[in-house]
């Protein structure tokens, strides 16, 4: 029987600003079809090793693995040609401001693909549906909302058509409804599409919701703390840094309930 | 699931996408979809389906994919395609015979695209429209500069009796970017200036024998106009382009709402600073920017045009007035005021994204530039009529 092959691998990854070592020995495999969240609070470099997932940051050490074949170790062509295969939603959208929605995802299609102007612009109002944006093609980023410009992101990061998709805090500046509306659609994306996601965000409520799989970053310790499906982590996690991350800092709180957890202490404050 | 690939990463080759469609009964057509259906390949045309329904009295319409092969977003197209003219023409479409991938990212599609966006009603505007929106913009604009102005001057007068929400800090590092930073290419280009002074200069006074007035013209243009003229060019498209982009940035990320919201005056706090800067640098550069292009024009004369080191700071001396030496520093001054108040208000009435901060910075500099030339006119025309 052939061995397993993990549609991401990161391998012993340690990433440093200079000799600031921010992480260090990461491990974790990533199977295909799998919507794995890296979490962690404030500054524990969640940001940074999504960096070393995407091509922007070298590790210092280690290795990032797709379909077992190494990413860093590749020449840098094989390494853009790896790139069009991800879509990434960045933290605050980086929707280019002087392109209309559907200009912002046209883009990217007539830079990559050989379709013409028409075909890219169907393609383009399709993709905008399928986040609920249909209507708004001419519109530009700063004529919508945080969340409808968010959802616009996600447009353009699915524009062609990825294998694995990197979300970047998708909840950030989002109220909870919009939120949990972008969760289910997170959801029915990776159903409907059979993508694998990778979501950093430190939003409780979303990692329960979404996550099959999660890695605990440490910024204290510098590297992982522990890593399995979010469940998991908070009925058999024995660091007590992880489940105070879990139940948001409630020691010896035990809830049964996920969703208690995820919207943790707001009824006992 | 049939999850589909992005034809780069695929093993194999894509098989050509196919497109038939066959009548079932007397009511409904048939689609059978077959081959990859992939961005990067051929695809059939959706006016062959489009026509077949046209053509016939169908009133539903089903798929049978068992022969698809590998599909990304060009399938998702043609089927959003066919959604909207079996919706446009009352004719149900069944989608229980495609991908479960693809039917639910076509419910996705059709669920989540049920709330419209707002049109936008443009139309476009007739010429005289354009001519009359075009002098209320320049009204407008007109009208926000001299709001600004106000606002500037109300801000001077409570600096002057020491209300202002004003920092001495802020300022002196701005005058260390406008002053000391600045020396090195006001002095190149100033110098450059007074080498060509006076090579023009001595050519035609040469002509009557008056090759030592080359030092009086050099001297003359140079402290009464080209120094502070080339100076206040210079800190426009350095120091005025710089404001605007700065204080565009801050628009952006709202840092003058925030300004606005603690109750601190973006005037007083981002604008006077700038202006005082400016006020108190600009005539200083004036000084060094003609003494540099003295220089210039001393090189010439001495090394290329036999006029002696001596005779030419006689001339020099001799040549300018008081008069010619404070006009020279009061132009610089307004040049200065006129690049810090240009390159401020583009910079406040920046839009709220990155083109506009590329505006405002090339409008600073435009306006800067002009206000500069058309305000050494209006000296000019005043100097002549009082006879300085």
């Amino acid at each position: 029987m052939p061995a397993r092959v993990d549609k991401i691998e990161i391998r012993d990854v340690t990433l440093a600003y200079g000799s600031f070592v921010v992480l260090r020995d990461i491990r974790a495999r990533i199977r295909s079809g799998a919507v794995f969240v890296i979490m962690g609070g404030s500054g524990c470099g969640k940001s940074t090793l999504l960096q070393a997932l995407i091509g922007l940051r070298a590790p210092t050490d280690g290795e990032v693995l797709y379909d077992g074949i190494p990413f860093w170790g590749s020449g840098p062509e094989a390494r853009q040609e790896r790139l069009r295969s991800f879509g990434v939603l960045f933290q605050n959208g980086a929707l280019w401001s002087s392109m209309t929605l559907a200009e912002n995802i046209g883009l990217v299609l007539g830079e990559f693909t050989d379709l013409t102007p028409p075909e890219i612009r169907d393609l383009s109002r399709f993709k905008l549906s399928l986040v609920g944006l249909r209507g708004f093609e001419d519109f530009y980023p700063s004529q919508v909302s945080g969340g409808m410009a968010k959802r616009a992101a996600l447009a353009r990061a699915l524009a062609l058509d990825p294998d694995i998709l990197f979300l970047d805090e998708p909840s950030a500046g989002l109220d909870p409804i919009t939120s949990r509306k972008l969760d289910e659609l997170i959801l029915q994306l990776r159903d409907s599409l059979g993508a694998t996601f990778v979501v950093v965000t430190h939003e409780l409520a979303s990692i329960f919701a979404i996550a099959d799989e999660c890695l605990f970053l440490d910024g204290s310790t510098r590297t992982m703390r522990a890593q399995g499906s979010p469940r998991a982590l908070l009925e058999r996690a024995d660091d007590p840094g992880v489940r105070a991350f879990l139940t948001r800092g409630a020691s010896g709180m035990e809830p049964t309930d996920p969703a208690h957890a995820a919207l943790g202490n707001l009824t006992k404050e | 699931m049939k999850s589909h690939r992005h034809s780069a990463l695929g093993a194999d080759g894509p098989s050509p996408a196919r497109l038939d469609v066959e009548a079932a009964g007397e009511w409904s057509l048939v689609v059978r979809l077959s081959g990859d259906w992939l961005l990067s390949s051929d695809v059939p045309a959706f006016t062959e389906i489009e026509r077949s329904i046209r053509a016939g009295s169908a009133r539903r319409l089903g798929f049978e994919t068992a022969a698809l092969g590998r599909w990304n977003s060009a399938l998702m197209v043609f089927l959003s395609k066919c959604t909207d003219l079996c919706r446009d023409r009352g004719i149900e479409m069944d989608t229980s015979g495609l991908p479960p991938g693809a039917a639910n990212l076509l419910r996705l599609a059709r669920t989540a695209a049920d709330k419209r966006a707002p049109a936008s009603g443009a139309r476009s505007a007739t010429w005289l429209e354009r001519v009359g929106e075009g002098v209320l913009a320049f009204a407008g604009g007109a009208g926000g500069f001299l709001t600004f102005l106000g606002e500037c001057v109300v801000a001077l007068f409570r600096l002057l009796r020491g209300r202002a929400q004003f920092r001495w800090s802020d300022t002196f590092l701005v005058m260390q970017e406008c002053g000391p930073q600045a020396l090195g290419i006001v002095a190149l280009i100033n110098f450059i200036v007074g080498l060509i002074l006076a090579f023009v200069g001595t050519l035609q006074l040469a002509r009557f024998g008056a090759t030592i007035y080359s030092a009086d013209l050099v001297a003359i243009a140079t402290v009464r106009e080209m120094a502070c003229l080339m100076t206040g060019v210079i800190m426009c498209g350095r120091t005025g382009a710089a404001f605007a982009a700065q204080l565009g940035t801050m628009r952006v990320n709202q840092e003058i709402d925030a300004f606005q919201a603690c109750g601190i005056s973006p005037i007083e706090f981002l604008v006077l600073p700038r202006l005082m800067a400016l006020i108190l640098m600009m005539p200083l550069l004036c000084v060094f920017a003609a003494a540099i292009a003295i220089a210039g024009g001393f090189a010439v004369s001495t090394l290329m045009l036999d006029v002696t080191p001596t005779v030419y700071v006689r001339r020099t001396i001799g040549a300018v007035t008081l008069v010619s030496f404070l006009l020279g520093l009061g132009k610089g001054t307004i040049f200065g005021v006129l690049v810090a108040l240009t390159g401020c208000h583009r910079g406040i009435q920046c839009g709220t994204n990155a083109a506009a901060v590329g505006r405002a910075t090339t409008t600073a500099v435009v306006t800067g530039i002009t206000a500069i030339i058309v305000s050494d006119g209006v000296f000019a025309v005043v100097c002549s009529a009082l006879n300085i």
